[in-house]
């Protein structure tokens, strides 16, 4: 494994800078949004925009306590996105009187608050391994949720939702955190054992049938989701992350050909058996038919969002000047549908670049990580958020069909925002390890971090190792 | 390990750049046609909340946006919307919009060539483009008339134009609705009261009856065989022709008879002056025999069959068929059979006789003025087509006075005027014994000023002859002021 030292500066001040910025673009865009509705600036851009620059600078003191080498531009970038996101739940409310954007600040609240209470408890990621199983657990918890009679909901054709104390949340969004956690704990015990044994075939290193239990297990899970739950987009994101995690942890090509092939089979499958499945792919591929643009669950959504796209073109209509409430759920799964109308593609495409740089400094902070359960648990949770940008912009511009996979920290959701924030709480954690320095009398080496972290926390993982 | 992880990474990437192809390719390179698209109600939408230009009779609104505080910033309002219904047309959000609030789009939401500088200071002074209002050549009172004259109940059109020009001065249908009700902005309200005025006899909202009814013309029609005699040099007004009570048709043993009960029946010869007075009909199946299709479908031509015009609104082509064997040429110079013409034809048939064979082009749009009163343009008469010449028309002119004087048409004499005109029963096949009903004329015969055609489709022959020489003599002294 090669070094990727980083000298230990915690960079702290470079945090507060950008996140000011951050701040500026946020408000920015709701004062945008205010000045151009007929109304004038609201009351609340003064209150909303105060409370969102309160939690991010809590949450920048909380990094300086108890993560203070954490990568610096991860919690601007998200305040900045989720900001942007605000400010156009915020102009979707204007049109259609309604009043999305203080949930949706509600719910920002908690989740940066989730996040924080994860930074204080957690503190190193490595004490995430010894729930493996229970992770598993609670993954399969989680998903089944919505199928209980009266706490799960149908919305939208999919059962993806609980319903209790007069909240719906989607557990869906939580279980992506733990099965990822699962995956990596298990795959980071059992990676030689997979790595080693297996025949080889042409270039292609087969693995045993019973290394191939958990890909099985995790096909499973996905196909379960699609056929039991109707959600297309979920099952397609536990698949990838899943992929994705063996690859790293096996570096094996062949792990990539064999779920590839799973997953077209099981598209078929789903293709040629499932309703719901031939309904999105007709309305993909015949989306401008007439006919399918009317028929109810037809293709009217997503001809709706790209003709939002068309509107906006190269420089968009501006913040408050289009007309992004045409578009079926233009805050929520359509929202990007809405950015680009309205920001038009240069402004979208900076949105996509915040992405990307958020995506490429979750795998910075794996490169940099020194065992192999945080280098897996980094690239997976990193690997989501592009996947699910990617699902939800193709989906948008008719590149793949659409799925109702939420834009993340931007799209109308309180579940959506919770896990997404943990999962940039969980990714500060990891980068501050990996970057934080040295404790004396421990080699330089990965392995060796991984197995003797000299801390309280680590000691239970530490003793079962030995045990190994 | 790592090389794993980068890879992951670049293959992200490569998502990254799939997005960002797929966002350029929607919202660069596909965008006019996505903008474009049947589909796309933003266009729309976007004109919904902007000014858009009126429609002035007289220098008054019959169609401005008034601001409102709906869903959109402005609502279509039309004053006398029955009145001109037709002309204007309506623009709605859910049932599109016809006529000339469709025909002068760009002008009226000011995206014509005309306004191109306006749009550009607009587009650097944050102006919201204005649209251009246009001004009909309509003559308001005129229209007012023209309308009051067809009864409620009956399928009526009636037009006024002025043969030197083109203008048209009055154009008005039966019947007719409120274009008010489709403008609304709710569609569901919308779609409730299309549907309801579908229900209505005889109306299509999206058809205006007078560019866009067909109907056998019958004997004005007879028009087209005057000059078509009159051009072969084989006939003059004064040729003695055969008017036996019946004939049979070329080639089959089909009868062909003169008008049941006319004044044709009683002469077993007569000129051809008095032949056209009369509308005998057994003397033009001989002329075609005569003639043979040739000059017909030549003449018909030129007075505007199968020729495509905008007034600005489309008028739908007349038909004179073509290749027609004698028999049924026999039956088709007299206005029956397979021929169709619009009013607007019949209307231009009467221009072309009175402004010396030579038509003017039909128009309604006399100029577009921009929203700071500058004139951006102003139609100038044009001339559509040269049907025939002067001295032709001349005697054509001489022949139509026939009816009026002493003919068919005798209840449209007005005192002191000189009235040329051509009357025109067409039979409904299987019809119960309805007929359409025409009159086509001009006056004064020697200075023609107006041109009016009076049509009811559907209607029983005494009402029918009751509706339009009586109401062309209202009309003219209505012109005329007597």
């Amino acid at each position: 494994m090669s070094e990727l030292e980083t000298a230990p500066v915690p960079r702290r001040n470079m945090e507060l800078l950008l996140l000011l910025l951050a701040l500026a673009v946020a408000m920015g865009a709701y004062y945008l949004v205010g000045i151009n509705s007929d109304d004038g600036p609201s009351q609340e851009f003064i209150t909303q925009g105060l409370f969102l620059a309160g939690l991010a600078l809590v949450f920048h003191v909380i990094l300086r306590i108890w993560a203070k080498y954490a990568d610096p531009v991860i919690l601007p970038v998200t305040v900045a996105l989720n900001g942007i996101g605000l400010a156009m739940i915020h102009r979707i409310d204007l049109a259609r009187n309604d009043d999305q954007a203080f949930r949706q600040i509600l719910w920002t609240g908690v989740a940066m608050a989730v996040a924080c209470v994860t930074l204080w408890a957690i503190r190193d990621h490595r004490v995430l391994r010894r729930f493996t199983y229970i992770a598993l657990a609670v993954s399969v918890l989680l998903l089944l949720l919505p199928l209980i009679p009266k706490v799960g909901v149908v919305l939208n054709g999919a059962r993806i939702w609980v319903h209790f104390f007069g909240l719906s949340f989607q557990p869906g969004e939580l279980a992506k955190i733990t099965l990822a956690i699962f995956f990596a704990g298990y795959l980071s015990s059992n990676r030689e054992l997979i790595l080693l044994a297996g025949r080889k075939i042409g270039p292609l290193q087969l693995p045993r049938a019973r290394d191939l239990g958990p890909m099985v297990v995790a096909w499973l899970v996905s196909i379960g989701v699609l056929v039991v739950q109707r959600d297309l987009g979920s099952s397609i994101l536990f698949f990838g992350l899943f992929m994705v995690m063996i690859y790293v942890a096996t570096a094996r090509v062949s792990w990539i050909v064999i779920g590839t092939l799973m997953l077209v089979g099981g598209g078929i499958f789903a293709y040629l058996t499932m309703s719901h499945v031939t309904r999105r792919i007709d309305g993909w591929l015949n989306a401008f038919d007439p006919d399918i643009y009317h028929a109810s669950g037809g293709s009217r959504q997503i001809v709706e969002g790209l003709f939002g796209l068309a509107n906006g073109g190269l420089m968009g209509t501006g913040l408050g000047n289009g007309s992004p409430y045409m578009v079926p759920l233009a805050n929520s799964d359509m929202i990007v549908a809405s950015l680009g109308e309205e920001l038009g593609l240069i402004g979208l495409s900076a949105i996509v670049l915040l992405y990307l740089i958020l995506v490429s400094r979750g795998m910075r902070a794996a490169l940099g990580s020194r065992d192999t359960f945080g280098k897996l648990l980094a690239t997976g949770l990193s690997f989501t958020i592009g996947l699910q940008c990617f699902v939800v912009i193709g989906g948008v511009t008719r590149l793949i069909p659409l799925t109702g996979l939420t834009t993340p920290f931007m799209a109308a959701g309180g579940s959506s925002l919770l896990s997404n924030w943990i999962i940039v709480a969980l990714l500060l954690l990891i980068s501050h390890n990996s970057r934080r320095p040295m404790l004396s009398g421990v080699s330089a080496t990965a392995e060796v971090a991984t197995k003797a972290p000299r801390r309280s926390r680590g000691l239970l993982e530490s003793l079962k190792e030995t045990k190994r | 390990m790592n090389q794993a992880i980068r890879n992951t990474w670049i293959a992200v990437m490569l998502l990254f750049v799939l997005s960002l192809g797929a966002l350029s390719y929607v919202q660069f390179l596909a965008s006019e046609d996505l903008n474009d698209n049947a589909l796309n109600k933003r266009q729309l939408f976007r004109e919904f909340d902007l000014p858009r230009g009126a429609i002035l009779v007289d220098g008054k609104p019959i169609a401005e946006s008034k601001p409102s505080e709906g869903q959109f910033k402005y609502q279509r309002v039309y004053t006398d919307p029955e009145l001109y219904s037709h002309l204007t047309g309506f623009y709605s959000l859910s049932n599109g919009s016809t006529q000339l609030e469709s025909e002068m789009n760009e002008e009226l939401t000011g995206q014509s060539q005309d306004q191109f500088f306006d749009r550009v200071i607009n587009l650097f002074s944050g102006k919201a483009n204005e649209g251009a209002s246009v001004e009909l050549t309509i003559d308001g009172e005129l229209q007012k008339l023209v309308y009051d004259l067809i009864p409620d109940g009956t399928l009526g059109t009636i037009i006024v134009s002025e043969p030197k020009t083109g203008n048209i001065l009055a154009m008005a249908s039966k019947p007719s609705y409120d274009t008010n009700k489709l403008a609304v902005h709710s569609s569901s309200q919308a779609a409730a009261n299309m549907k309801e005025l579908l229900k209505v006899n005889g109306l299509s909202p999206y058809r205006n009856p007078a560019i866009g009814n067909l109907t056998a013309p019958g004997s004005t029609f007879k028009i087209f065989d005057m000059v078509a005699a009159l051009e072969s040099g084989k006939y003059t007004a004064d040729t003695v022709l055969k008017n036996p009570p019946s004939v049979t048709l070329p080639g089959t043993k089909t009868p062909l008879k003169n008008f049941y009960g006319g004044n044709c029946a009683a002469i077993p010869e007569a000129t051809f002056a008095d032949i056209v007075s009369q509308s005998c009909n057994t003397p033009f199946v001989g002329i075609s025999e005569d003639l043979g299709r040739g000059p017909f479908e030549d003449v018909t031509e030129r007075f505007g069959f199968g020729q495509q015009l905008e007034i600005p609104m489309r008028v739908v082509p007349s038909v004179f068929p073509p290749d027609l064997d004698p028999a049924a040429l026999g039956q088709s110079v007299i206005g029956e059979r397979d021929v169709r013409a619009t009013a607007m034809q019949m209307n231009m048939a009467a221009m072309g006789i009175a402004n010396d064979g030579v038509i003017m082009q039909p128009n309604l749009v006399k100029q577009v003025i921009a929203p700071d009163l500058r004139v951006l343009s102003e139609s100038k008469p044009k001339e559509f087509s040269t049907a025939t010449s002067k001295e032709v028309a001349d005697q054509v002119t001489d022949l139509m006075r026939g009816p009026v004087k002493n003919g068919t048409a005798v209840r449209a004499q007005v005192p002191g005027l000189d009235v040329a005109a051509k009357t025109g029963t067409s039979v409904i096949p299987g019809g119960q014994g309805l007929v359409n009903s025409w009159i086509t004329g001009f006056a004064p015969a020697d200075d023609p000023q107006v041109a009016v055609t009076i049509v009811f489709e559907k209607i029983d022959f005494k009402t029918g002859s009751s509706l339009t020489s009586p109401n062309l003599k209202k009309i003219l002294e209505a012109v005329f002021n007597q």
